[in-house]
Parts: structure tokens; C-alpha cells; sequence
């Protein structure tokens, strides 16, 4: 008898303990941003959110997925602001009443990195249709992200402009990961494969191994940053006011000289490019 | 691959240096699954001791179904309790996707099939020896069952420790339900998926090695503590 007493005590005890967090978290001035894993992984949040917590005392947390999943999880209304790289998908969000407005916070570029053997011959080759082509033609392998990510959404556009029908090599050369962008460089560093990342996930990224820039600085490679509250007429939870002093701050003088100072290894890994807010 | 003695190394240091950052992953960690599995236990060994007790129709299908859950997948079991949280879901309004007690509830239901179907087998096997005895004190059902409970404690507290190793392990719940949420919802096994994600192997190897050493912890805790009473009941 006294084992069952105890043990719905304990039971009780630990419902408590669980609960706890959500009645503090609840009590601080907190909002959920749903980004991507390039953000995360890079370390920008860790080092731009501490700042702004300090300035407006708002917590900020992340869910890091991809893009893709981003934008389906705002959908749902699963967070009060979106922090993505899918400029035409961010507009369709925005353009279907998911979303508030969209603004341009940073920008960097994606790279195709590969073994340094280089068997397709891209170094050197800064015409990335150019680059895809000969990666298609010597039939090597190619790491994509097969997760409708930014990246993804990216690199499939790019095989589209080259003419290449990549689905009809899937599972031969063109392997897709279904994951992040980190595992999907810790498959092409493990099978050295080519593969399409952004720069900033690129140099944080710790286990290269074999692996190396190879064709870089086409203006295609451009990788935009895209802000946008979720709409709060559609769901009523939205904390659009913490969501608009977060936005605020990430397109205002101070966010964006955050963003700037953020270097990892010397380089500078985001650059700031967000227009003049217009209240 | 000087990896994995660079992983020990990592390991020790953490775990030395008091991190504090570790220790709050860690502590989460076990807030969730031993949560989870006490919840689970509650429900599971009710479940469990009922089927072994009660003739109904259905019963045997429902075996067959428990035995069947406890293969479920933790991917499958975390986009289910997504979908039922989400803020566009039918208990979204509770506002319980990433906290803790959403990861909670994930592993509850993933270990709980897992926890009535193996106290099933347990209280099987006890019923059988104890046929006659019932019979013969013509006890009823309710307390049939909670003879069962008690006198099967000690596989029972077995059948607990493998629910815990089942959600203290798995990730694929969890990471989608909890959003893996710095100093909110990160644990263990999604602070190692992380660290593989950034490519940082020797620390995430660093952190599975610290989970191992938990798990073997608790194990162990629990195998002195059900020694130690057993010594008394029999001494």
C-alpha cells in the first residue's frame, strides 16, 4: 500500500515539475521563430539574440528546420515570425494572407563545394550553369537536399536553368539526403560528392574532410533573407507586437550592424541588406 | 580518426568543468522521459494487468495491437502529437507544441503500448502460478489485478527501465514536437543530432557518450534499490 501512495506521489510530483516551465516561460515576454538550419547552424542566432534580448529583454527561440517545413509550420500558425531564403515562397505566403509583409534582412551566396580530386573538372568554373552541366555529364556524384529547403528550392531551379532533368538520375549520381544542410555535407564529405550549400553553413561546418570550394561567384548564387510576421488575423496568438519589435530591431540600424559583426574564422559569414522600415 | 579518443576527452571535460549549459540538457532530459515513463507506467500496468485478469471480446486483438505498438516509430509518433497540438490542430489552443510537456506526451505515447504489452507477458506468466490460489479465495477481478500488480512489482519495475530506455534514446519525436529549442526543449539526443548537423562529431560523440553513462546510471540505481527490497521481502 505505502509503494502505491509513493508512487502517485512521485507521479504528481513530477507532473509538477514538468509543467513548470511553461507557467515561466509564459510569465517572460518570449516569441518562436521558425527559421532555417543555415541560421542555426552558422551560430548568427547565438550571437545576434543574446544582443537583442539585452536591448528589449524579449527571448527569442528558434525552431531551426528547413524552409520548406518553415513555411508549412507558420501555415499552421506554429510560431509569431519567420526568418527564411525563399524569396518567390515567402511571397506566395505573404500573397495568401499567411503572412504580414516580407522584408529583405541579409544576403550571402551558395557554393558548390566537391572532393578535392575534382573528377567533373569544375575548379575555376564560375558560370554555375556551366558548373552543373559537367557535373552531369561526367556522371559524378551530387549531394542534394531533397527536403524542399531553401537550398533545395535553390539548387532545383538552377538544374531547371541548366536544362537538366535531374529526377531521372535520382538514386544513380543524383543522390537526394532528405536532411539538413549539415548532413547532407557530412554525406558528400563521407561519399565525396559535389553539393550546392550557403557560404555561412560552409565555413562553420567542422567536418570538410576531403571537401572544397569549387565553383563560386556567379550572381545566380544569390542567397536572400526574408523577415515576415505571421499573420495574426489568422491566428488570433500570433504576439504580433513582440513579433513586430523583433522584425524591427532585425531590419533597423542595430540589427543589422549585429548581423555584420558577426565573423566566424575572420570572415564575415551574412551581410545586411534590409531597405529603410516604412512604418 | 583520432575522434573517438578526442570524444572521451570532450566528454570528461564537460562533465568536470560543471558545464552548465550540459547540465540543464541533461536535467531536461530526464525530467521527460522519467515523466513519460511514470505516466506511461500508470497507464500501461493498468492496461496490462487488465488484459491478464479480464475475458472481454476484443481482448486478444488488443494484444496483438500492443505487441504491434511497440514498434512504432518515433518520427510517426512526433508528427502525430504535432499535427494534434499544432495552433491549427484540434488542441492547439492549449498552446502546448514546443514545451517540454508536448515531448512529454510524445514519448508517453510511444513507450506506453511498449510498457502495457510487456507487463501483459509479465502478469501472464505470474497469473498462471496463481490460478489456484485465486480460485480458491474466489477473489474478484479489481482485486485480482491488484494482487497481480503488487506481487509482480519487481519484473514490472523491468518492464519500467525498458519504456525509459526507449524515450531517453529516440529523437525523431521529440526534435519535431519539442523544435529542439535552445534552453527551452533541447535534450540529449537532439543536441547530438545538432552537433552532427554542424559537423562538430567529437562533441556530439562527446554528449553520446554522456548519455550512455546516464542510462547506465539509472540502471544501476534502479537495479540496487530493487535488490535491496527483495533482500528484505525474502531475507
Amino acid at each position: 500500500m505505502n509503494m502505491r501512495i509513493l508512487g502517485f506521489a512521485s507521479i504528481i510530483v513530477w507532473a509538477c515539475l514538468a509543467l513548470m516551465p511553461v507557467a515561466y516561460a509564459g510569465a517572460q515576454k518570449s516569441i518562436i521563430v521558425q527559421s532555417t538550419t543555415s541560421t542555426q547552424n552558422s551560430g548568427l542566432f547565438d550571437f545576434i539574440l543574446p544582443l537583442f534580448k539585452k536591448q528589449t529583454g524579449i527571448t527569442v527561440n528558434v525552431v531551426a528546420v528547413g524552409t520548406g517545413q518553415a513555411l508549412k509550420n507558420g501555415r499552421n500558425g506554429d510560431g509569431d515570425v519567420l526568418l527564411v531564403h525563399a524569396k518567390s515562397a515567402e511571397e506566395k505566403f505573404v500573397a495568401d494572407g499567411y503572412g504580414v509583409k516580407r522584408f529583405d534582412v541579409m544576403y550571402n551566396d551558395f557554393v558548390i563545394v566537391g572532393p578535392r580530386e575534382d573528377p567533373a573538372k569544375l575548379a575555376g568554373e564560375r558560370d554555375i550553369i556551366a558548373a552543373l552541366g559537367k557535373i552531369a555529364s561526367a556522371k559524378t556524384a551530387f549531394a542534394s537536399r531533397g527536403d524542399d529547403s531553401g537550398t533545395n528550392k535553390k539548387e532545383r531551379e538552377l538544374w531547371k536553368m541548366a536544362g537538366i532533368d535531374v529526377a531521372k538520375s535520382s538514386g544513380r549520381w543524383y543522390r537526394e539526403t532528405g536532411s539538413g544542410m549539415g548532413a547532407t555535407l557530412n554525406l558528400a564529405s563521407g561519399m565525396n560528392a559535389y553539393t550546392l550549400t550557403d557560404r555561412a553553413t560552409w565555413i562553420a561546418f567542422q567536418n570538410k574532410g576531403k571537401l572544397k570550394i569549387l565553383s563560386e561567384g556567379d550572381k545566380r548564387l544569390f542567397n536572400q533573407y526574408g523577415v515576415m510576421l505571421i499573420n495574426p488575423q489568422r491566428h488570433k496568438h500570433v504576439k504580433s507586437l513582440l513579433g513586430q519589435d523583433f522584425i524591427g530591431w532585425l531590419t533597423g540600424a542595430k540589427g543589422q550592424a549585429a548581423i555584420a559583426s558577426y565573423k566566424l574564422k575572420g570572415k564575415q559569414l551574412f551581410f545586411p541588406n534590409a531597405q529603410k522600415m516604412t512604418h | 580518426m583520432g575522434d573517438f579518443s578526442q570524444a572521451f576527452q570532450i566528454a570528461f571535460n564537460l562533465l568536470w568543468s560543471m558545464d552548465v549549459e550540459l547540465y540543464s540538457i541533461v536535467y531536461l532530459s530526464l525530467k521527460v522521459s522519467i515523466s513519460a515513463v511514470l505516466i506511461s507506467c500508470a497507464l500501461g500496468f493498468l492496461i496490462g494487468a487488465a488484459l491478464t485478469v479480464f475475458r472481454f471480446p476484443g481482448r486478444r486483438v488488443l494484444l496483438i495491437l500492443f505487441n504491434a505498438l511497440m514498434g512504432l516509430p518515433p518520427v510517426v509518433v512526433g508528427l502525430m502529437v504535432y499535427m494534434v497540438l499544432s495552433r491549427s490542430g484540434p488542441l492547439g489552443v492549449l498552446g502546448l507544441l514546443y514545451t517540454p510537456t508536448a515531448m512529454i506526451i510524445a514519448q508517453t505515447v510511444l513507450i506506453t503500448p511498449l510498457v502495457a504489452a510487456l507487463s501483459a507477458q509479465v502478469l501472464q506468466e505470474l497469473h498462471h502460478e496463481y490460478d489456484e490460489f485465486f480460485r480458491s479465495l474466489q477473489l474478484s477481478g479489481r482485486e485480482k489485478l491488484m494482487t497481480l500488480l503488487w506481487e509482480g512489482r519487481f519484473g514490472l519495475v523491468t518492464v519500467g527501465l525498458a519504456g525509459f530506455g526507449r524515450a531517453i534514446s529516440e529523437v525523431g519525436a521529440v526534435m519535431i514536437v519539442g523544435g529542439n529549442i535552445n534552453h527551452v526543449t533541447r535534450i540529449m539526443t537532439t543536441a547530438i543530432a545538432l552537433e552532427t548537423s554542424k559537423g562538430t562529431l567529437s562533441l556530439a560523440l562527446a554528449l553520446g557518450i554522456i548519455l550512455i553513462a546516464i542510462s547506465l546510471l539509472v540502471n544501476t540505481s534502479v537495479a540496487l534499490v530493487r535488490s535491496k527490497a527483495k533482500e528484505a521481502i525474502y531475507a
